[in-house]
C-alpha cells in the first residue's frame, strides 16, 4: 500500500494536461474556497447580523423622535426602548415560549413550518407567504398601552415596502407611519419616504364608527380623517401602501390581535 | 532593490489605471467620497495581494485548460471573504459599496495580474506586483475621491473643509461632481497631466491621419 503522502506526489507529478490532474485540481480549489468562504460566512454572522438589527432599531428609534410627546412618556414610563412581544396572528392573542429577541421574522415567512400561505383573493398585499407570528412593539405605563408600532410590509410599484405603523392608545388613530424599506421609482414612488408625506398620516383614523377598517390612499385631495393623499404620478406606489395596510389591519394581519387587545387590554 | 521595482513601477509609470485604463468602472463608481475610495482601495489591494501570493504559489500546477477558471474561483472567493468581513466590520461603509465590493471579481486589474504575472513568477515578487498594482488604483481613486468630495459636497472625510451656502459659508456644491460623468471628467484630466509630464506614456497613433488628396483644379 502506498502511503498517501506518495499517492500525493504521484498526483502533483502527474503532467498538468493530465485529465486526473485537471479533474483533480479543479475540485481542491474549488472546495478550499468553498471551505473558505463558508468559514468566513459563518464566523461572521452574528457581527453582520448585530450591524443589521441596530440599523432597524435606529430606523425605529427615528420614527419615535418624530412621535410628539412620546419621548417624554418613556421619559415617565422609566424605559429607553418600546418592549417588544410576539404576537399569534392566527388567534389574535400574544405568543408566548418564544424569544422576541432570537426570532426572525423574514426567516420565518419563508419557512412553510411557522408561516401560511396566503389564499389569493385575501393576499391583496402581494406577500404570497406571512409567518404566523409576528412582532409588536409597544409602550406601557402602569399596565396602560399608550401606542404600539405595528411592522407592516407590502408589494409595491417594483419594490416591497416595509413600514412601521404606530397606533395610539384607542387603537384607531395613527401615531405615524414610517417606511423604512421600499426600491420603488427615486423621484416618483420614492417620495413615500419623505417627511412631507409621513406628516400627512398622524391622526388619521382607520376604521369608521362600524369597525370597518376604511383608510384609504385616495387620489387628489383627501377629505375624510380616514384618507391620506396619494403621490402624484406614482398610482401603484400609493396603491401599494393602500392595500398593505389594508391586509395588515384586516383579517389575515393584526385586525384579531387589535379586537382583542380592544376587548381584554394588555 | 529589484524587487522594490515591483511595487513603484505601478504608482504613475505604469500606472494599471491611467496607462492601462483597467477598473474604471469602479473608480467612477465609488470616488464619490473618500471614506467610499479609501475602503474600496483596501479592499482590491487586499484581493490583490492575496489573489496573486495564492496562485503563484500553486502556478506550476494549474492545467493550463482550466487555469482562467480556477484563477476566477480563488478572486471570487477572496472577494466573499472581504464583502463579508466588511459587512461585520464597516457595516455602513460596505451599504454605500453596495455591489462594488462583489464586482472586484470581474474587475480587469485583478485577473490582469494573476494571468499577466502571477503565473509565471514566484510568490514574493507577485505579491509585491499585486502591492503596488493595489497602490496605483488605490493613488488614483484616493485622488478623484478627494477632487469629488472637496468640490461635490466641500467636505474631506466628511469633515467640513469648504463651508457651503447650506451651512452659511460662502461655498456653493457642484453637483455634477456628485454624478458619474465627472469621475470621467476628471479622470482624463489627470491622465492628460501624467501623458505631458512623462511623455513616453503617449502611444504612437495606430493609424495615420490621412488628408484628403487635394481636389484637382478644372
Amino acid at each position: 500500500m502506498a502511503s498517501p503522502i506518495a499517492a500525493w506526489r504521484r498526483f502533483l507529478a502527474r503532467p498538468n494536461d493530465d485529465r486526473v490532474k485537471t479533474l483533480g485540481i479543479a475540485f481542491l480549489v474549488a472546495f478550499c474556497a468553498a471551505l473558505l468562504v463558508s468559514t468566513a460566512s459563518v464566523l461572521l454572522k452574528p457581527r453582520q447580523q448585530a450591524h443589521i438589527e441596530a440599523a432597524r432599531q435606529a430606523q425605529l428609534d427615528r420614527m419615535l423622535d418624530t412621535l410628539p410627546g412620546l419621548r417624554d412618556l418613556m421619559l415617565e414610563a422609566g424605559v429607553d426602548a418600546l418592549q417588544t412581544r410576539l404576537v399569534n396572528l392566527e388567534t389574535g392573542s400574544f405568543a408566548t415560549g418564544i424569544d422576541p429577541a432570537t426570532f426572525d421574522p423574514r426567516a420565518a415567512a419563508q419557512d412553510p413550518a411557522t408561516s401560511i400561505d396566503l389564499p389569493p383573493e385575501a393576499d391583496i398585499a402581494g406577500l404570497k407567504r406571512r409567518a404566523t407570528l409576528a412582532p409588536v412593539y409597544l409602550l406601557e405605563s402602569d399596565g396602560e398601552l399608550k401606542v404600539i408600532v405595528l411592522p407592516v410590509e407590502g408589494a409595491g410599484y417594483q419594490s416591497t415596502i416595509r413600514a412601521y405603523l404606530a397606533l395610539e392608545a384607542d387603537l384607531n388613530t395613527i401615531a405615524a407611519l414610517t417606511i423604512y424599506e421600499q426600491g420603488d421609482t427615486p423621484g416618483l414612488g420614492a417620495r413615500i419616504t419623505e417627511p412631507a408625506w409621513a406628516a400627512l398620516w398622524p391622526g388619521k383614523q382607520i376604521a369608521d364608527e362600524t369597525g370597518e377598517v376604511v383608510i384609504s390612499v385616495v387620489r387628489g385631495q383627501a377629505t375624510t380623517p380616514y384618507e391620506v393623499d396619494g403621490i402624484a404620478g406614482a398610482t401603484r406606489t400609493s396603491n401599494g401602501v393602500h392595500n398593505m395596510l389594508r391586509f395588515w389591519l384586516g383579517p389575515y394581519g393584526y385586525g384579531p390581535f387589535l379586537e382583542t387587545l380592544k376587548a381584554e387590554g394588555l | 532593490m529589484s524587487l522594490l521595482r515591483h511595487v513603484t513601477a505601478p504608482l504613475i509609470a505604469n500606472n494599471p489605471v491611467t496607462l492601462q485604463i483597467l477598473g474604471i468602472c469602479s473608480a467612477l463608481a465609488v470616488t464619490t467620497s473618500l471614506a467610499t475610495a479609501l475602503t474600496m482601495s483596501i479592499a482590491l489591494t487586499a484581493v490583490l495581494c492575496a489573489s496573486a501570493a495564492i496562485i503563484s504559489a500553486i502556478r506550476n500546477h494549474i492545467p493550463a485548460s482550466i487555469r482562467l477558471i480556477v484563477q476566477i474561483t480563488i478572486v471570487a472567493a477572496l472577494v466573499v471573504v472581504i464583502d463579508e468581513f466588511l459587512k461585520a466590520y464597516a457595516f455602513e461603509i460596505s451599504g454605500r459599496l453596495s455591489i462594488f465590493v462583489g464586482l472586484i471579481v470581474t474587475n480587469c486589474l485583478v485577473l490582469g495580474r494573476a494571468e499577466g504575472f502571477a503565473m509565471h513568477n514566484p510568490v514574493l515578487p507577485s505579491v509585491l506586483d499585486g502591492l503596488g498594482n493595489g497602490l496605483g488604483y488605490s493613488l488614483i481613486l484616493l485622488v478623484v475621491g478627494a477632487i469629488r468630495e472637496l468640490l461635490g459636497a466641500g467636505t474631506l472625510f466628511g469633515q467640513s473643509v469648504l463651508r457651503t451656502t447650506a451651512e452659511g459659508g460662502w461655498f456653493e456644491p457642484l453637483g455634477l461632481m456628485a454624478l458619474a460623468p465627472s469621475a470621467f471628467f476628471i479622470l482624463g484630466l489627470l491622465v492628460w497631466a501624467i501623458r505631458s509630464w512623462w511623455t513616453v506614456q503617449n502611444e504612437a497613433p495606430d493609424f495615420a491621419l490621412r488628408t484628403a488628396p487635394e481636389a484637382p483644379r478644372q
